[in-house]
């Protein structure tokens, strides 16, 4: 038994025919082969699989294909127009060494994107609280807070912080 | 500030550069295993068993196979028709690959569904009706070894009991005898937690076995690709998988921290299905059953004791452990050595006296450990001598900083000889602990703190001042199931002047791809932006053993720098040739020959290689590569000074890590950037089996904490923002004075914290808490002291 979804994902139109049971982060690997989007957990707790539904964060482990029917996603691989500029986000996730094995990294960037939308210029405390849905087990989240406040700069218009590390 | 030899533009050693890595990572381009999709691929999943000991009666597959899509359900008895349902572990222990008649702990493996998609193949398991015969495990490691324990490994010929081995090392005559006469004797009983690397990325293959071709193709998350290719062809050789049919390619890696180095069932199936059926056949665990069955780390039960005179002079020390390695010892620690580098538990201290000594016992708990971000057991051995050394402290009523200072090992006394008998390269302890405790101003933190005292606020400051050793490691003593451990570098550089180099390790977010091009870049000036890093594919890469231990610097990193010195004494050659002088009259910088005396006579680099490929001397090999495999001469010893402050609400017992500076000396640094990267993690990796992580077993053996919602892998807000600085010792027998540094932090860390969170609590005659130390185990030790 299937359904008919129709999703659209990264600014691109998919007719799809689902198992009602699907997630929607199988269809987004799986069905779509889009790989980008990774899975770290089997309890919604590693947000590694943090895409955007309509704008907003969401973990697609915990969203069924189906309940995208009718709706927009956009994955890692549609944050940045293709040939463009990249989000002052993957800018700054590089800039600040803000990821090691890089596994995480779609996911929280994904998360951080929605967060910079709601204050382009969130606290440390912001910051960590923010993305306490994320879980990174390489970088010890310091540099990780210093890429969002470096690309919430950046989204400002100003200056952005040295990238320089504090390592006296 | 770090001075560079090389340019900016040059990239070598001391530079900041952002990473090569990152360009894919940040795009959602990274090639991690589970994005290996290959036509026809079949995709498995596991039966696991519910109990901890139990006999298997009957395995049902029919109504499996009957689920649409299910090709085939394998067991035990399916595997035992091709000798494939045992295999070794890395100590030469075996392990059940399916089990036949008996399940040894919770989670094991007990049948594989095969099936043409992800969800038929986990339908198929539920469909899979097992029978058991539940037996009463033995889960207290303490337990099995009574006499009256059920013997676990009755299929080891003449097992009697449950005790696996019996390690020793020191003068237990001399230390029983120091021990009897001290002046100061204390004594702790700690517990190192069991816990689990839980990197992000689970474990998986895609095993690809070509009929035709008589060819397997090996994709897997393996931080050794090398040695799983030999451990393949020793393993299948007797059906046809010989060593060169074998090709083990490691992609992408989302975070090891050796919880990739050990061979699991699962690949073991992936690979005698993909054989048996002809078909690529994809496992990729779920998190559960990462965290229930892949290999634990840690689990070490110490008695630690030090011996000192009344005024601080540390005398000796004596170590008495009890481990527990679940069924079966699948450890991964070089094969001479059954408890890791715990050896290293002297310390930083200059004594001559230790006695150490360890059981290990079998339990009805999954099998391992690992060493987990740990140069095998030193993170255990560290919390043992970091939190006696305070325990000492506190009971002659110094203060550890300044008891620290007095026994430190003099910086003019490297090398210097453990009673261990390890040879310490070089460290300089007192500038290291200097440097942190002006960072927290540690005088001025000892004032407030007896001010708080006197109002009863809790505060406490914990230091941890440790010796790593890593860099596995010198052929004379250290190999892998026989393979000695060196490892490799090979560089190719084209005509164009640009370079491709490959090596036996394996990054799995170390930041290889850009710091192993610095130091091809700092010997051969040749742009690290120009020099691509290539590793994980066997069929490419020079053998080496792999990326754990923090031995990829130590390694391949002198193997890199050896490497280019060939290429750079044949650039010296050639270079004579075109300018024609003598090779002694050329003076090297980064980048460039030029003539002594006549700078303006000079050769790049780039013109020396390009003659190598169309211009080189009569007589001479053409081409510019070369390979090297280096063997270290010792092991490397990095240091650290690490400061905790905590706060602890007296309420409720909430601790706050207000601040914690890390102190490193990794010697000569390559990448200062990536070094603070690895420094952060891996104190987030320190904090958390200090405060958050251990998996819980009850009496039955069921593990109480095996997902992620109850196993508390610390997030951005328990992490607190860490204060990060280094000194540089050099070492002096690696080539470029590297020493390592990815597991320092993990080592270093929940002893200053634990000991940042005793010292809060000593005024109520609190001198030891196992980690991981909660709000809840505070009230309990404040509560049984009277204090509520």
């Amino acid at each position: 038994m299937t359904r008919k979804i129709s999703v659209t994902v990264n600014g691109t139109k998919h007719e799809l025919e689902v198992e009602p049971r699907l997630l929607l982060v199988h269809m987004i690997r799986e069905v779509l082969n889009m790989t980008g989007t990774h899975i770290g957990c089997d309890t919604s707790s590693c947000g590694a699989c943090t895409i955007l539904l309509d704008g907003k964060s969401i973990k697609s482990c915990t969203v069924l294909a189906v309940q995208a029917d009718g709706h927009s996603l956009t994955t890692i691989e549609g944050l940045a127009p293709e040939g463009g500029p990249l989000h002052p986000l993957q800018d700054g996730f590089k800039e600040n060494h803000g990821l090691h094995c890089g596994f995480c990294t779609p996911g929280m960037i994904m998360r951080c994107v929605e967060l910079l939308e709601h204050n382009n210029n969130p606290t440390e405390e912001e910051i960590r609280w923010g993305i306490s849905g994320n879980l990174c087990r390489c970088t010890g989240y310091n540099n990780i807070v210093k890429a969002v406040q470096w690309a919430g700069a950046k989204m400002r218009g100003e200056e952005t912080p040295s990238t320089e590390p504090e390592f006296v | 500030m770090i001075q560079c030899k090389t340019s900016k533009s040059i990239g070598g050693m001391g530079h900041s550069l952002k990473r090569k890595e990152d360009a894919r990572f940040i795009q959602g381009k990274g090639n991690y295993v589970d994005d290996v999709k290959l036509p026809g691929m079949l995709y498995m999943d596991i039966v696991r068993s519910p109990y901890a000991y139990a006999k298997i009666k009957k395995i049902n597959i029919e109504e499996a196979m009957k689920v649409p899509g299910v090709v085939a359900v394998v067991t035990g008895r399916d595997l035992e028709k091709y000798n494939l349902h045992w295999m070794p572990t890395l100590m030469s222990d075996t392990q059940m690959v399916l089990p036949t008649d008996t399940v040894m702990y919770q989670s094991q493996e007990v049948a594989a569904v095969i099936a043409t998609t992800k969800y038929a193949a986990r339908d198929g398991r539920e469909a899979v009706i097992v029978e058991y015969e539940p037996m009463k495990p033995v889960i207290d490691p303490f337990k099995a070894l009574d006499p009256s324990a059920p013997v676990l490994r009755t299929d080891k010929e003449g097992k009697t009991d449950n005790h696996i081995w019996n390690w020793k090392v020191g003068d237990k005559e001399k230390t029983d005898k120091l021990f009897e006469t001290a002046d100061i004797v204390v004594k702790e009983q700690m517990h190192i937690p069991r816990i689990h690397v839980a990197s992000i990325e689970t474990c998986g293959c895609v095993a690809d076995y070509d009929k035709v071709n008589n060819h397997l193709t090996m994709y897997m998350t393996t931080q050794a690709p090398h040695a799983i290719r030999t451990v393949i062809a020793l393993v299948a050789g007797h059906v046809g998988l010989t060593e060169e049919k074998v090709r083990v390619i490691a992609p992408d890696i989302g975070g090891g921290f050796g919880g990739k180095v050990p061979v699991y069932p699962g690949y073991v199936i992936a690979i005698a299905v993909s054989f048996l059926v002809g078909k690529p056949v994809k496992w990729i665990e779920d998190r559960s059953e990462n965290l229930q069955a892949d290999s634990f780390a840690r689990d070490y039960h110490i008695t630690a004791e030090m011996a000192g005179t009344k005024d601080g002079k540390i005398l000796g020390t004596r170590f008495k452990i009890l481990a527990d390695h679940g069924y079966t010892d699948a450890s991964a620690n070089p094969s001479k050595f059954p408890t890791g580098m715990f050896s290293i538990a002297t310390g930083s201290y200059d004594y001559d006296t230790t006695y150490m000594e360890c059981d290990a016992v079998y339990t009805n708990k999954p099998p391992g450990g690992v060493a987990y971000r740990c140069s095998f057991r030193v993170t255990e051995a560290v919390h043992a001598i970091e939190r006696i050394t305070d325990r000492y402290a506190l009971e002659i009523g110094k203060d550890p900083a300044d008891l620290r200072m007095q026994n430190f090992i003099k910086k003019e006394d490297f090398p210097w000889k453990s009673p261990t008998g390890w040879i310490y390269d070089s460290g300089d302890y007192h500038a290291g602990l200097e440097k942190a405790m002006q960072a927290v101003n540690y005088h001025d933190l000892r004032r407030e703190q007896a001010e708080k005292r006197s109002r009863g606020e809790l505060m406490g400051i914990g230091l941890s001042t440790f010796t790593e050793i890593v860099g596995a490691g010198p052929s004379k003593d250290f190999d892998i199931l026989g393979i000695k451990m060196f490892d490799s570098a090979e560089i190719r550089v084209h005509p164009t002047g640009k370079a491709i180099a490959r090596f036996g390790t394996k990054s799995q977010g170390q930041g290889h791809e850009t710091t192993y091009a610095q130091i091809i870049a700092e010997e051969l000036g040749i742009p690290a932006e120009n020099i691509a890093i290539e590793e994980g594919d066997t069929d490419t890469a020079p053998y080496g053993l792999g990326t754990y231990a923090s031995r990829s610097t130590p390694t391949a990193g002198a193997a890199a720098a050896m490497a280019a010195r060939k290429l750079r004494d044949k650039a010296r050659k050639i270079a004579a040739y075109l300018l024609e002088v003598s090779e002694e009259d050329l003076e090297w910088e980064p980048g460039k020959f030029s003539v002594k005396g006549a700078p303006e006579k000079s050769k790049t680099i780039q013109e020396i290689v390009f003659a190598a490929y169309t211009n080189h001397p009569q007589g001479m090999e053409a081409g510019f590569e070369a390979t090297h495999y280096y063997d270290p001469p010792n092991l490397t010893f990095p240091s650290g000074a690490y400061i905790c402050v905590v706060d602890i609400d007296r309420e409720t017992c909430e601790i706050k890590v207000r601040r914690f500076v890390a102190i490193d000396d990794c010697g000569n640094i390559i990448n200062p950037m990536i070094v603070q990267g690895q420094v952060h993690g891996g104190l987030t990796q320190g904090i958390a089996p200090a405060m958050y992580e251990e998996l819980i077993y009850d009496e039955s053996g069921n593990i109480l904490n095996g997902t992620l919602m109850d196993y508390l892998v610390p997030t951005a807000v328990e992490s607190p923002n860490w204060e990060t600085g280094h000194t540089v010792t050099p070492s002096p027998h690696h080539p470029i004075g590297a020493k390592g540094v990815g597991e320092s932090p993990t080592v270093g860390a929940p002893p200053a914290i634990a000991n940042a969170i005793v010292d809060a609590l000593s005024p109520f005659g609190i001198t030891h808490l196992d980690i991981p130390i909660t709000p809840y185990k505070i009230f309990k030790a404040l509560k049984e002291k009277q204090v509520f």
